[in-house]
Order: C-alpha cells, then sequence, then structure tokens
C-alpha cells in the first residue's frame, strides 16, 4: 500500500478542521473530563465578555476578556484538530484498502453474475485468471497464483491452493492464473478490513484499560486545580487581591493537563494508523497497547528466522543400499508429498517419480502424530520422517537402525541440517540431508528485542539438536523443538502462568487456539479464516518478522503517553510563576519579587500563559502522531532519557515559551 | 556557630546508626523470626491474646485488617471521651483539675488517637494524671497502629500472589509489646536521669530567690515524652511541650527526643527493605526523603542562624541568630532542625515557638506538612510515600514503553482512582478548611494573634498540621473554641483513616495479582532516576497545589520588607 509521507496531506487537513467544530458538542467533549471543563470555562468567558458588554465594570476590559475567551476556544479546537487528523489519517489510510474491493462482479458456481455486494456467507464463486477476486474467501477447490499487490505492495504473485494453510483469498487481489472455487467467509461489512475502520472512525472506539487509568489521573489532576482554584477566592477576599474570573479561568486551564488531555485520544488513534500503516489490521487498540508489554515472542523458524523453506541437499543411503535404489524410493515417498521439502526432494533426484511403473499405489500423508509420510504399493512401504519416528517404526518391527545412518543422522543435525530418515518396510534405507538458510540481518533484530527485555522463541519440528543449532546461530533465546500444535499452547500456558505476556504468529488452523490463547495473536492474511478469527490482529503482508514492529509500535504508543503526560504536568511550574504574581501583584506589590520571568504586566503574563498553553497543542501533534522514537536502551536508560527530554524540557520550555509570547503581547498593550 | 552545626549532623548520624540495626530487628519481629527477646514477650503476648480472645495467627484480607483497625479505634475513642469528660471526679487528680468541655475533649480524643495531638488544652491545668495516662496509652496504640497498617502493605507487596496479609491484631500487639515498650524504657530512664519528673504527686511549691511561693506543676513526665516522641506522637505534657524545662532539661535530652521522634520513621524504611529483600529500593526511598528533607531543613537553618530581618531593621543585633520564641540551651540551628524534624515526621512536639520563626522557616515548616512523605509519621510515612510512588510509577512506567507495573504488579485503572484521591485528599482538606475559616470570619478572626498575612498563615497552619497528622501549631492562634475542636477534629479522622486505609487498599489488590517476573524492559524502581521521578511528582502534586495559599501567607511575608 502507498502512504503519504507527509503528516497533513490537505484533504485531510480540510476534513479536521470541520472535524473540529463537529467536536465541540459537549457530549463527545464530555468523554475527556480535561477537556470538558475546558469548554466550561470557555463558555463562562463568553458570559463574561456578554456581562462586560452590558456594562459590568470590574472585569477589566472586553477586548482582553474576549481574547481569553478567543484562545480558550482555539485551545479546544487544537485538541479536536489533533484527534480529528489522527481519524482522518486512519480513514485515508483504510479507505486506499477498502478501494481496492470496491464493486466487482462476482460468478457464482452456476455462471450467474452478481455484484460482490450481494454475497453472503457461505456463497460459492469462481475466478479465472485475470478475474478480481471479489471478496474475502476460503479456496475450496483448485490452485492459483495471486498478485496481492493491491493489498501488500508485494509485486512477486503467490500461490494459493485449496486445503491446508494457504488457501485463504483476499478481495480485491487477482488472479494471474488457473481457477479457483471459493466460499466467501465473511457477511458484507463485516470484514476485518471493516471492523478496523469502524474503529478509527471512533464510533466503536473504546478506551483501551491504560487509556482509562491514565484518565483518572489527569480527571485527578484537574480536580486537585478545581480545589486549587475555588479556594483561591476565599484567600484572595481575605488578602484584599480580588481577582477578576479571566484569571481564575485562566489560572485553572493552565494548571489543569490540557496538553495531554487534548491529544490522549490522538495518540491512541495515531497507535492504530501506525499498525495500519505496516499493513497490520487490529482488532481493537488494546491489543496495540498489550503488544508493548510482550515478554515472550513465539516465531515459527521457517520464513521467520530461516528463509522459506528447507532444501534437500543431500542423500545418504546406508550401507548396502544402492544410491540408484535409494533415489528411487526417496522419490517415490514424496510423490503425494507436497510440501516444499517433499517437492525439493524430488527435485534433487532428478527424476519423475511418477515414470516407475508401481501398482495400487496408496499415500499416507503425513500427521502430527506419526510424523512420518509415504506411499505403499504392492508390498512395498516406504517411509520417510523424523529420525526418532522412524527409528520407533523400525525396531518396533524387530530392525536395527543402522550405524553410520544414526551417525549420519547427528553430523547432520549438528551442522543445522535436517535429518530425513527413509525406511523401506520398515527398515532404514538411507537418511535424506535438508538444509536451512538463515536470513541475514535477523540476529541483530533479535538482539534489539533482547535489550527490549523480550525473550525469542523458536519454534519448529526440527529435532532438538537441529534446533539448537539453528537457535544458537539465530540468536534466539529459546527454543521448541519436534513443536506439535499443543506444544506451542503448552508453552505459551506455562509463560502465562509465570506472569509473562506472549505474543505469537501463526497462519494455519492447527494455529488457531495457541492464536487465541497467546496475548497478542497475529494472523496472516493468508492462513486459514479459523487463525485470523482466533488472532487479535491481521497481518495484510504475511510477514513473519512483523511481530517485531507491532512490539515496537505498542511501546512507541505507550511511551508517547507517558512523555506527552510528565511534559504536561511538568508546564506548570513556569505556568504558577507566570499566573500567581499577576494574580496578587496589584494588592500586594511585594510579591513582584515571584515574577522571575519579568513579564510585563499582569494582564500580558495572564495571556501569555494561554497562549502558550493553547500553542503547545498544535506544536506537539506531530509528535503525537508519529510517537515518541523507541531506542532499546534498557529501561532505566530510556527513563532517564525520556524524563531529561520531557521532564526537564517540561519545566524549561515554558519559561522561555511564556517570556517570549508577552514580549510579543507587551507590544500590543 | 560550628558546635551547633556540628550537633545536628551527630544528631543526623547518631539517628542512622540506631535505625539500621532497629530496622533488621524490626524485619524479623513482622516476618515472625525469632529474636533475642522472645523468651519475655512470648509468654506475654500469648496471655493477652488469650484474655482478649484473638488468634492471632488466623490470616486476614485487607478488608478484615482495616475493619479490625477501626473498630479498636472506635473502642478507645469512646474511652477517651469518657475518660476525659470524667477526669474531674476520677482518681489520680491531685491538682483538682476540670473536666473537659464536650467539643475540648471530641478534639483532644480525636487527636491522640490519630497520632496528631493537635491540644488546644495545656497538660498542667487541663488534665488529670488518669487523662494524662490514658493519653499516654493512646499515644502507643497510635503508633502501633501506624505501624501496623505499614507492615500490612509489607506483606501485600511480597513477591508472588496473596488475598491473605497476616494478622493485624498480631502486627498491631508486636509493634507496642516488641518495638514501643522496650525503646520507650530505655529513652524514659535517659530523660529520668537528666532531671524530668516522673512522679504521681501533685503540684510542688517551691519559694524562689525573691521569697515568692510558686506552684510547679509535675507528674509522670518522663514515660510520657519517651512514647511522644518515639511513636512520632508529639503530644507534649506541659502546654510549652518540649520547650519546657521538665520535658527537655538539657541540650543532651534535646537530642535523645531529637533522635527517637527520627528513630521509626527511619527504621520502618529499612525494616520495608529488609523484610522483602529489596535493600536497594529502601536506600533509594531514603535517600529521596533525605534529600526532601534537607531541602527543607538547610534554608531553614541558615534563616534562622541569620537572624528575623524585622529585627534587622530595627538594628538590634542578634549575635545568636533569631531567638524570639527559642529556648537559650538549644540555640537558634537546633531549634530550626528541630522545627523541620518535627513537621516532616508529623511529630508535632516543639522546642521553639513556630509562630515567632522567620517566613523561610514558615515556609519550610508548611512544605514540610503539606508534603507529608519526608520519612513522614510512625509507618503512615512510608504510606504516604507509596501514593506517591505509584503515581511516579504509572508515569515513568509509559515513558519506559510498558504498561505501568511496581514490583511486579500491574497499576491499573482501580488503583489509579484510590492514589488519586488520597493525593486529592491532602489539598483538598488543607485549602477547603482554611477557604472556610477565611470566610467566617465571625468564627476566626477573634482567635488571630496577627492580621494580614500571618493571621493567614496561622489559619492555613492550623489546617495543615491536622490534616497531617501533626499537632504542632503556631501558638498565637487562639485554637480552644468549637470553631477550630469540631473543624480540625473532622479533619483529623479524614485526613488519618482515608490515607492508612488507600495504600492498604492498593497494595492488597495488588497482592491478588498475578506476578509478573522482572526483565531487561522492566522499569526499575530502586535507581537513581526513578528517585528523582518520585521526588519530581511530590514535589509538583504536593508542593505545587500550595503555592497561591503560599504566595498569600509566609511568601508575601517574605518579600514585604
Amino acid at each position: 500500500m502507498k502512504s503519504n509521507n507527509s503528516l497533513f496531506p490537505k484533504a485531510q487537513v480540510l476534513t479536521a478542521c470541520r472535524q473540529s467544530f463537529v467536536k465541540l458538542d459537549p457530549r463527545s467533549m464530555f468523554r475527556n473530563p480535561v477537556m470538558f471543563t475546558v469548554e466550561i470555562g470557555t463558555l463562562v468567558m463568553l458570559f463574561v465578555c456578554l456581562w462586560i458588554m452590558l456594562g459590568e465594570r470590574g472585569q477589566g476590559g472586553l477586548g482582553y476578556n474576549f481574547v481569553v475567551f478567543l484562545v480558550l476556544l482555539l485551545t479546544l479546537l487544537f485538541a479536536n484538530f489533533a484527534e480529528a487528523i489522527a481519524e482522518a489519517r486512519g480513514k485515508a489510510q483504510a479507505d486506499s484498502l477498502r478501494k481496492t474491493r470496491e464493486e466487482t462482479p462476482a460468478r457464482l458456481e452456476n455462471g450467474q453474475l452478481v455484484s460482490s455486494a450481494q454475497l453472503r456467507k457461505g456463497n460459492i464463486f469462481v475466478c479465472e485468471a485475470g478475474d478480481t477476486i471479489p471478496t474475502d474467501g476460503e479456496i475450496i477447490e483448485g490452485l492459483a497464483t495471486i498478485d496481492e499487490s493491491a493489498i501488500t505492495g508485494e509485486s512477486a504473485p503467490v500461490i494459493r491452493e485449496a486445503g491446508g494453510d494457504k488457501s485463504s483469498v483476499t478481495g480485491g487481489t487477482k488472479v494471474l492464473s488457473d481457477k479457483i472455487k471459493v466460499i466467501v467467509t465473511t457477511e458484507p461489512g463485516e470484514s476485518f478490513l471493516d471492523k478496523m475502520i469502524a474503529l478509527v472512525e471512533g464510533a466503536s472506539r473504546q478506551k483501551t484499560p491504560n487509556e482509562i487509568a491514565l484518565t483518572i489521573l489527569l480527571a485527578g489532576f484537574t480536580l486537585v486545580f478545581i480545589i486549587v482554584t475555588i479556594t483561591l477566592k476565599p484567600f484572595a477576599d481575605y488578602a484584599g487581591a480580588p481577582i477578576t474570573i479571566a484569571a481564575f479561568i485562566s489560572l485553572f486551564v493552565c494548571l489543569i493537563p490540557t496538553t495531554i488531555g487534548g491529544l490522549l485520544s490522538a495518540i491512541g488513534i495515531a497507535g492504530m494508523d501506525r499498525a495500519l500503516k505496516a499493513n497490520v489490521i487490529t482488532k481493537s487498540g488494546k491489543a496495540v497497547e498489550t503488544a508493548g508489554d510482550i515478554d515472550v515472542l513465539l516465531l515459527d523458524k521457517t520464513g521467520t528466522i530461516t528463509i522459506g523453506n528447507r532444501k534437500a541437499t543431500n542423500f545418504y543411503p546406508s550401507n548396502g543400499v544402492e544410491t540408484q535404489d535409494f533415489i528411487r524410493a526417496v522419490a517415490l515417498s514424496s510423490i503425494a508429498d507436497d510440501t516444499p521439502e517433499g517437492k525439493s526432494i524430488v527435485e534433487l533426484a532428478g527424476v519423475d517419480p511418477l515414470s516407475f511403473n508401481v501398482e495400487n499405489p496408496r499415500f499416507i500423508k503425513f500427521t502430527a502424530e506419526t510424523r512420518s509420510s509415504g506411499i505403499d504399493f504392492g508390498t512395498t512401504r516406504i517411509r520417510k520422517g523424523a529420525s526418532d519416528a522412524m527409528r520407533n517404526l523400525s525396531q518396533a518391527a524387530g530392525n536395527v537402525f543402522p550405524e553410520e545412518t544414526a551417525k549420519m543422522v547427528n553430523q547432520i543435525s549438528s551442522n543445522g541440517g535436517t535429518p530425513l530418515v527413509v525406511a523401506e518396510n520398515e527398515k532404514v534405507i538411507g537418511v535424506v540431508e535438508l538444509q536451512d538458510i538463515i536470513k541475514p540481518g535477523i540476529s541483530e533484530r533479535f538482539e534489539r528485542l533482547r535489550k527490549m527485555g523480550i525473550k525469542t522463541v523458536m519454534v519448529t519440528g526440527d529435532n532438538p539438536l537441529t534446533a539448537k543449532f539453528i537457535a544458537e546461530k539465530a540468536g534466539v533465546d529459546d527454543f521448541i523443538a519436534e513443536a506439535k500444535p499443543e506444544d506451542k499452547m503448552q508453552y505459551i500456558i506455562k509463560e502465562q502462568q509465570e506472569g509473562r505476556l506472549v505474543a505469537m504468529m501463526g497462519d494455519g488452523t492447527n494455529d488457531a487456539p495457541a492464536l487465541a490463547q497467546a496475548d497478542v495473536g497475529v494472523a496472516m492474511n493468508s492462513g486459514t479464516q479459523a487463525a485470523k478469527e482466533a488472532g487479535n490482529m491481521v497481518d495484510l503482508d504475511n510477514d513473519p518478522t512483523k511481530l517485531i514492529e507491532i512490539v515496537e509500535i505498542g511501546k512507541q504508543l505507550l511511551m508517547t503517553r507517558g512523555t506527552l503526560t510528565t511534559f504536561s504536568i511538568a508546564n506548570d511550574v513556569a505556568k504558577y510563576f507566570a499566573i500567581i504574581p499577576a494574580l496578587f501583584i496589584v494588592a500586594i506589590p511585594s510579591l513582584q519579587g515571584l515574577n522571575i520571568m519579568q513579564l510585563h504586566s499582569p494582564e500580558s503574563a495572564i495571556l501569555s500563559a494561554v497562549i502558550f498553553n493553547a500553542l503547545i497543542i498544535p506544536l506537539l501533534i506531530p509528535l503525537a502522531l508519529r510517537g515518541v522514537a523507541y531506542k532499546p536502551i534498557g529501561a532505566s536508560a530510556l527513563l532517564r532519557r525520556n524524563l531529561f527530554i520531557y521532564g526537564l524540557g517540561g519545566v524549561i520550555v515554558p519559561f522561555f515559551g511564556i517570556k517570549l509570547i508577552d514580549l510579543i503581547v507587551a507590544s500590543f498593550l | 556557630m560550628n558546635t551547633e552545626i556540628l550537633g545536628i549532623i551527630v544528631m543526623f548520624a547518631a539517628t542512622l546508626l540506631l535505625a539500621l540495626p532497629l530496622g533488621s530487628y524490626m524485619a524479623k519481629v513482622y516476618g515472625n523470626e525469632r529474636t533475642f527477646l522472645d523468651f519475655l514477650f512470648n509468654p506475654i503476648e500469648r496471655l493477652l491474646f488469650k484474655v482478649s480472645g484473638i488468634d492471632a495467627r488466623q490470616e486476614q484480607t485487607w478488608q478484615q485488617q482495616m475493619a479490625a483497625l477501626l473498630t479498636i479505634n472506635l473502642v478507645w475513642f469512646v474511652l477517651g471521651m469518657a475518660v476525659l469528660m470524667n477526669q474531674g471526679w476520677l482518681p489520680l487528680n491531685p491538682d483538682a483539675n476540670p473536666s473537659m468541655s464536650g467539643h475540648l475533649a471530641f478534639n483532644t480524643a480525636i487527636s491522640f488517637i490519630v497520632n496528631c495531638n493537635l491540644q488546644h488544652y495545656s497538660g498542667e491545668s487541663g488534665l488529670s494524671y488518669l487523662g494524662q495516662l490514658f493519653l499516654m496509652f493512646l499515644q502507643f496504640v497510635s503508633a502501633a497502629t501506624g505501624m501496623a497498617a505499614a507492615v500490612t502493605v509489607f506483606y501485600a507487596l511480597r513477591t508472588g500472589t496473596y488475598q491473605t496479609l497476616g494478622n493485624f491484631y498480631n502486627f498491631f500487639l508486636k509493634s507496642a509489646t516488641r518495638i514501643l515498650f522496650p525503646i520507650c524504657l530505655i529513652v524514659a530512664a535517659i530523660l529520668m536521669f537528666n532531671g524530668t519528673p516522673m512522679t504521681f504527686e501533685g503540684k510542688d511549691t517551691v519559694v524562689s530567690l525573691q521569697g515568692d511561693t510558686v506552684q510547679v506543676s509535675r507528674g509522670p513526665v518522663a514515660a510520657f515524652v519517651a512514647i511522644k516522641h518515639l511513636g512520632t506522637n508529639g503530644g507534649g505534657f506541659f502546654g510549652a511541650n518540649s520547650a519546657h524545662p521538665f520535658e527537655n532539661p538539657s541540650y543532651w535530652t534535646n537530642m535523645v527526643e531529637m533522635i527517637s521522634q527520627m528513630l521509626i520513621p527511619f527504621a520502618m524504611i529499612f525494616a520495608f527493605g529488609i523484610f522483602l529483600k529489596r535493600r536497594k529500593l529502601a536506600w533509594t526511598i531514603f535517600s529521596v526523603m533525605t534529600i526532601g528533607f534537607l531541602l527543607l531543613t538547610i534554608p531553614t537553618i541558615v534563616a534562622e542562624m541569620k537572624g528575623s530581618p524585622a529585627m534587622d531593621q530595627l538594628g538590634v543585633s542578634q549575635p545568636g541568630g533569631n531567638m524570639e520564641g527559642k529556648e537559650l540551651r538549644f540555640g537558634a540551628a537546633s531549634t530550626a532542625y528541630w522545627s523541620i524534624a518535627t513537621t516532616v515526621i508529623s511529630t508535632g512536639s516543639v522546642n521553639g515557638m513556630h509562630d515567632s520563626f522567620t517566613p523561610v522557616a514558615g515556609i519550610n515548616q508548611l512544605l514540610a506538612m503539606m508534603t507529608n512523605c519526608f520519612y513522614g509519621g510512625c509507618g503512615v510515612g512510608i504510606l504516604n510515600y507509596f501514593i506517591f510512588i505509584i503515581l511516579a510509577v504509572f508515569v515513568s512506567g509509559l515513558m519506559v514503553g510498558r504498561t505501568p507495573e511496581f514490583l511486579g504488579k500491574k497499576i491499573e485503572a482501580k488503583e489509579m482512582k484510590i492514589a488519586m484521591i488520597i493525593a486529592l485528599l491532602h489539598p483538598f482538606l488543607i485549602l477547603a478548611g482554611t477557604a472556610l475559616a477565611v470566610s467566617f470570619p465571625g468564627y476566626t478572626a477573634g482567635t488571630l494573634n496577627n492580621p494580614t498575612f500571618h493571621g493567614f498563615s496561622e489559619m492555613l497552619y492550623e489546617y495543615t498540621s491536622s490534616a497531617a497528622n501533626n499537632g504542632s501549631g503556631y501558638e498565637g492562634l487562639g485554637d480552644n473554641t468549637p470553631w477550630w475542636n469540631i473543624s480540625t477534629g473532622f479533619i483529623l479522622i479524614l485526613s488519618r483513616y482515608l490515607p492508612i486505609i488507600g495504600p492498604v487498599a492498593i497494595a492488597g489488590i495488588l497482592a491478588g495479582k498475578k506476578y509478573i517476573p522482572e526483565s531487561a524492559g522492566t522499569l526499575k524502581t530502586d535507581t537513581g532516576t526513578f528517585g528523582i521521578m518520585v521526588f519530581a511528582v511530590i514535589a509538583i502534586v504536593a508542593a505545587l497545589a500550595f503555592f497561591p495559599a503560599l504566595a498569600l501567607g509566609p511568601i508575601a511575608e517574605l518579600f514585604t520588607k
């Protein structure tokens, strides 16, 4: 998907501007307690202006009061704009995805043409080369090469076929060759993309648990300052220093955390936007947040840690077995094996297994329990599979596992290869070496994860020896070897019982329970419907390394919230020193000693503080949308860094900002 | 000059040196481990539990513990009211002092139960010896109450998941018998040997050098003064508190009293670290508290040693610093040190008159009670600090890119709600109380000793002292009126029990949560950086909220030349 790099494209800004006014509606404002109190303050200022027009003399000039009113209104509009622009960006991204699935004619099984909008769950349609797939579904018959570039941006076509874990097709993608029969899996308007759009647009957006807790904190601060401001009235009366309403409202608005209050929902939406930009559809905002907390990452070896699939690289027949015979047996056993490994064996054998004449062939499918596959014909039974499975098989039949083959198995394993032992009539006849290639740069990524405090676990069907070799070479912290689907599940449950949060990626129906169990389960878009339903995110790119990005997006989201909260609260120090002397200087001239910024006059001081308070919101919108950069330097160093920039910076910046604005304001007074 | 400063450093160092072994002893006591005093206290405690029908081994949830705490506190309140309102005709009243009025008894009973000891009376004329003894008993139980609540939090923060957190009565009784009682014996003995009276006889008649006959009040003072400091209570036997020569006869007893009031708050922090095996965290907490304490103490000492600006303007030389309202035997520096120690720690005993301190000292004494968590009172100091840790953890946890957690437990909406309410309560009670007082000058104006800014400070101080459960006062304020007795009485109740229940509730909820082991991505709470964060939260939340009020009181005094 193409993305616009500019933060503020014109069309989005226009929509956001319009939305800023729409969002002034108190009913929507009420969701944000901080800004809601600002809205009340703004209304009060409006009445004060009217009151002065009607002849009130004790509240200062109309111009001054009106400017305060305007600045407060701007503060509200800026905060609304932040939320609106984040929504507009999300919507724009979603729209460009949605465009791919506009009205497409669909051909039903009986040849009848209907619009894609009429397709219902359970309908079956047919697609041939050149057709655009009308909606999401699952292939029930056939195999096709498909161009998914419209969704993923990846130009290389992919193969999707019935059965297995690559049976899913996405609406808007294009069939390049062959013919497939597809069953519709979602009702119109209920696809993941539709759900995501609704989430971004706010209709179904719910506050995440952390957002709720933060809102409580901010509401608490607001309450503290309500108390401070209200009790100041009798104090000031006692001291004989009457305070105008404008000054009260300004003090209050400046002290409450409007900066984070105004940007909070924008930060949350921007997190989902960033996920969407990485081509990940999240089913809830909470999932993104949880991603930041992940302690353990379960990664499939194939495709994530190693490139593609293992390939057969060598045949090692046992002593007394002719190479020719071994190759024949191996090739035959792989006729029906459409796994990449199986295909690579036929490729290495260099013979067409169909050229062998066999009677009544019966293909034995691979199962997780037997961990072997093969072929039966006549009286011959050929099996290939994991060495321990084959050892059991041969020993059960009373045969000896040849010593040189056992040695070879160990040698292959310790070199990181996968030995595939072949047996004919329960007698071991040799071993095939399969090799993995580790992705370049992957160990650096694991190092980065380790610094984040995340444990990486490699999941593989390989035997422990092979798994250990690859695990060490790639730099993962742990591995699950000879993994059956329930092993994955057990590992997740074990880690969760110890209190850790686990993320995993999966595509097969087998993975569905584990995806549901994991705290963050990312399903590949190419995966089965069951897998996609079970997880809480869907990766449109089918990129197994995406998990790492998702974790960083989650961390960024939380960090942005934390740093802007710190900044917002730290700003209060300077604002106190601007406003408190301004409130009392007229009645108690000695308090001039507190006016350490040497602001021009009480009125300019108050105006400068509220103007600074308003302007800081739009200035921080880019940061809220992009997120604070995450650096894996350890929690303590990260805290030091952020505390220095946003805490100390938050104390210092407003002193300069308010002074600067005061210089400008003073020239108008 | 230099010996004055040296005296202060020695006092601080001695407190620290004594607090370290005491902390590890306390950790053992609370962990129900064997100690060298078992042979003595095991039978006593068994007997007491048997008589009261309490099973001290029965595990309680945090709710049950708080219910127990409130129940026994209510019983003492009722008993206290009864004793104080009837002491006139009850035994042990050799000086024939009268019974208290209802509103004064209400204020006094509350104020001793909640460890505040506001004392709107003078002991010499206001109490019989029975009244004094009952108040002494309350000083033991109120200190033990705070300590027991802190221990509940210790239990809640252990590694793992817990529904029950030990037994409140067990913590409570052990605090009194094994910690407060033996140390009090030592302190009282030292005081007695240095001239503090310990007798049940009535006033003594003394003929002065001029030939006048003077009636001198006395009583069981040594025992009273020992627990008044050790339990951070601060309620004096005499009206002049520790400025009275019988309560505090010499610089040496002044040191002993100073050390004993800071001892348990210090030791509680070390006990926390040893009990939870998180010594580094304890030291971080202690360091932050000490920095806060020094930031308040040093300017106060400097200002007091420099002398009063008002006297300077009159051309009066002040070689000993600002000595108005201070005792010559203690000097300006050590009285200044005491004034901050007694306000940060919520003792509220005084050895000089806070009303007469310089404006800088006034600001710092007020700030010490407004923050109310640098060391803090017996047990409750660490509870107050715990609230600020929760707030700091929440913000800084986010800053490292994780949802916030403390000691392996996630901080969520419910805990934030409680923490925020407790953080809000303190400024609310102080500011709202003062606002009411200034709004009803009919009740309050006549009680002020000074008009304008200092009068405002007197009222602000009274409510701050109540809300911090401190008990010291700007004695210029005539505070024995129904207005002050009743309004501060209610503030005392709210500001004692909610800030105990809040932190215990948070800890109790956290205890029941799943424990998350630490990783490289976890926020470390025992580092200097996090310490700075907590300090910043305290400074911004607790101190800055009072800036406008302070500006109209002591700050205005400071800048008015």
